[in-house]
């Protein structure tokens, strides 16, 4: 059921815990997805600078 | 074009819009047709979210950026994962618990009804104003190149897109766009593979030239105001914008919270935030590529190719001719200057090398201002010729140099694109009137089929207004920039109700609703007395809303200090 304007409680959203498990197996929690992720765009960056750098000279 | 392109044209955009129509033409209800059905996998909704952001554009003028700059336009995605990540963890586990179908309803059940309608108004006008600009940019640099007629081409590009997404609602524009992708990146790789082919050096030899003329300084961590992209103004100004972009725009919004489940859609924002760096990497790269290609056979003067042949043919003074003349002549010198600067880096002869290099900069350097040159004459005769012709380097290598087959693929890539996201557009327009307005204000109680059949005739509407808007622009890039200019200057305030909304409890509706007024007015104030760059507004208004909201909510008197309380994420 909808609630009205302004009236958000905790208790009106379906139960979603099943989805907090991230079905992957060698990441099970959500903040190792996202260190993960966060480790990609580290990566992607250093990857990027050493192309730069190699290059430039 | 041949008629072997035209039969992968046709048969690509048709086959793919009328699968679409046909596999999703029937809704059982209200969510089915604007969140699609309880089946979609992150693979979908990452794609969906990746194919609503990259429009005709991104593959037709980023080759071309990376032709004249190089790479360094991938530093502005730096932000991109990060705001992903916060998306996933705080904006999204709120709007799948609330149940919402548009993003402005959350705003609705945190503050008030004004504010909701407040957010959805805002969205509506920026998007409104940027549909048709997502099918007569490309429309226009694909109509000139082909020779087709310009209002034919967006009437039968709009009309096919208009068609499958008011039939499949949301659905429809999923799968479609999972398909569409395909022929993208199909296009993309191929013609990537055929370029490298067709390189006359080895790849390594190519990165050193691409290298030397300083087109792969990809990185820069300078604090260069007047520098356009760094390291710091992709990490800060890109996490902005895409928390913006992607956290409150219903078009991304409407994509992501269609998953079957919580891990569906967050996998699939994680997926963009993976993907998106590699993939404007190596369109960035496709275009550096080009650049190579282009110091081994000869680039014409200027890349709009139709619009060159006309000047030439009213060239009276006969300025054109010879500075064609004198651009032929320097770039057979830059070829020999490339070519000896390869050899003397085989030879291991540094010194040669370093000088036959500093030559060939030299020389690209004349090239350029005689091209330079080359646009004032045009310009001079013709004052509605661009400046900037990098829009269609990347169009004007596939004619000339794919093969048959090839080239057709690639042009149903640019249409695929453009319907791609226009699609999405439309429904997250559609549904957004319906929602937070027929809904809201007009008819509170009727049936699903009701309200399905009232999305559908706002899809209809919004697909028309785009259409209307499209054929009668004329002036591309000046329109471009006024919707980037109308984006920013409502963006700002767009994200701070959403940021007040998720991380600023005690502050109230009516708080918020004034301070976004005040905040808007003041950003509408500073646009036409400030000289400086509008992607400022995007910060200005966003700080100046959420300042105000706390001003206004800690001053005495003010009311609705509890508000309520969000779902546990």
């Amino acid at each position: 059921m909808k609630s009205s304007e302004g009236s958000i409680t905790p208790t009106e959203a379906p139960p979603d815990g099943k989805d907090e498990a991230t079905g992957l197996p060698w990441l099970r929690t959500w903040r190792g997805v996202y260190l993960f992720i966060f480790g990609c765009f580290v990566l992607s960056v250093v990857l990027l600078i050493a192309l730069t750098v190699i290059y430039s000279s | 074009m041949n008629l072997l392109d035209f039969v992968v044209l046709i048969g690509s955009m048709l086959g793919i819009a009328a699968y679409g129509t046909w596999h999703t033409r029937r809704h059982r209800d209200l969510s089915h047709y604007l969140k699609g059905d309880e089946t979609v996998g992150w693979l979908t909704i990452g794609i969906s979210v990746a194919a609503t952001q990259a429009s005709a554009i991104t593959f037709i003028s980023t080759p071309g950026q990376g032709y004249e700059s190089g790479l360094d336009f991938v530093q502005n995605y730096f932000g991109m994962p990060l705001a992903l990540i916060i998306i996933a963890a705080f904006f999204l586990p709120i709007y799948r618990r609330l149940n919402v179908y548009t993003a402005y309803e959350f705003l609705g059940r945190r503050f008030d009804a004004k504010t909701r309608l407040l957010g959805a108004a805002l969205f509506l006008v920026q998007r409104g104003l940027a549909a048709g600009i997502t099918i007569y940019a490309p429309a226009i640099i694909l109509s000139t190149v082909l020779g087709w007629r310009l209002d034919l081409t967006i009437i039968l590009s709009g009309l096919l897109v208009i068609i499958y997404t008011v039939i499949g609602g949301s659905r429809a524009v999923s799968l479609t766009q999972k398909y569409q992708m395909a022929i993208i990146f199909g296009g993309m790789v191929a013609a990537f593979v055929i370029l490298l082919m067709k390189l006359p050096t080895s790849l390594g030899d190519a990165f050193t030239v691409a290298g030397g003329f300083k087109k792969l300084d990809a990185v820069s961590f300078s604090f260069d105001v007047n520098r356009r992209y760094t390291f710091w103004t992709g990490l800060l100004g890109g996490l902005f914008l895409s928390l913006s972009y992607f956290g409150t725009d219903q078009s991304q919004v409407q994509r992501y919270i269609s998953g079957s489940s919580l891990r569906e859609s967050r996998l699939g924002l994680m997926f963009n935030a993976v993907l998106k760096i590699p993939m404007q990497f190596f369109i960035l790269l496709l275009g550096v590529m080009i650049f190579v290609f282009y110091q081994f056979e000869q680039p014409p003067v200027y890349f709009n190719q139709p619009a060159w042949h006309q000047a030439i043919r009213h060239d009276a003074g006969g300025k054109l001719h010879a500075l064609e003349q004198e651009y032929t002549a320097a770039y057979t010198q830059k070829e020999q200057l490339v070519h000896q600067w390869l050899e003397a880096k085989h030879a291991g002869d540094s010194q040669a090398e370093a000088g036959a290099r500093a030559q060939a900069l030299a020389a690209l350097e004349h090239s350029n201002n005689l091209r330079a040159e080359a646009k004032t004459v045009m310009q001079a005769d013709d004052p509605g010729v661009k400046s900037n012709d990098a829009d269609y380097v990347f169009v004007t290598f596939v004619l000339n140099h794919l093969p048959h087959g090839l080239i057709g693929l690639l042009i149903a890539a640019f249409f695929a694109a453009a319907l791609q996201s226009k699609s999405a557009e439309l429904t997250a327009l559609g549904s957004t009137t319906t929602i937070d307005f027929y809904r809201h204000l007009v008819k509170r109680e009727a049936t699903d089929a009701h309200y399905v059949a009232a999305s559908k005739w706002f899809t209809l509407f919004w697909g028309l207004v785009a259409l209307a808007f499209a054929l009668f622009a004329n002036l591309a890039e000046n329109l471009i920039q006024a919707v980037n200019i109308v984006g920013s200057v409502f963006y700002g305030v767009v994200l701070a109700l959403f940021l007040v909304a998720f991380f600023i409890r005690w502050v109230g509706g009516t708080a918020i609703f004034w301070a976004a007024l005040a905040a808007q007015t003041l950003v509408f104030v500073l646009y036409f007395s400030l000289p400086i760059s509008y992607l400022w507004y995007n910060f200005i208004g966003c700080a100046a809303c959420v300042l105000l909201s706390l001003i206004i909510q800690a001053a005495p008197g003010s009311t609705n200090k509890s508000a309520p309380a969000l779902p546990a994420s």
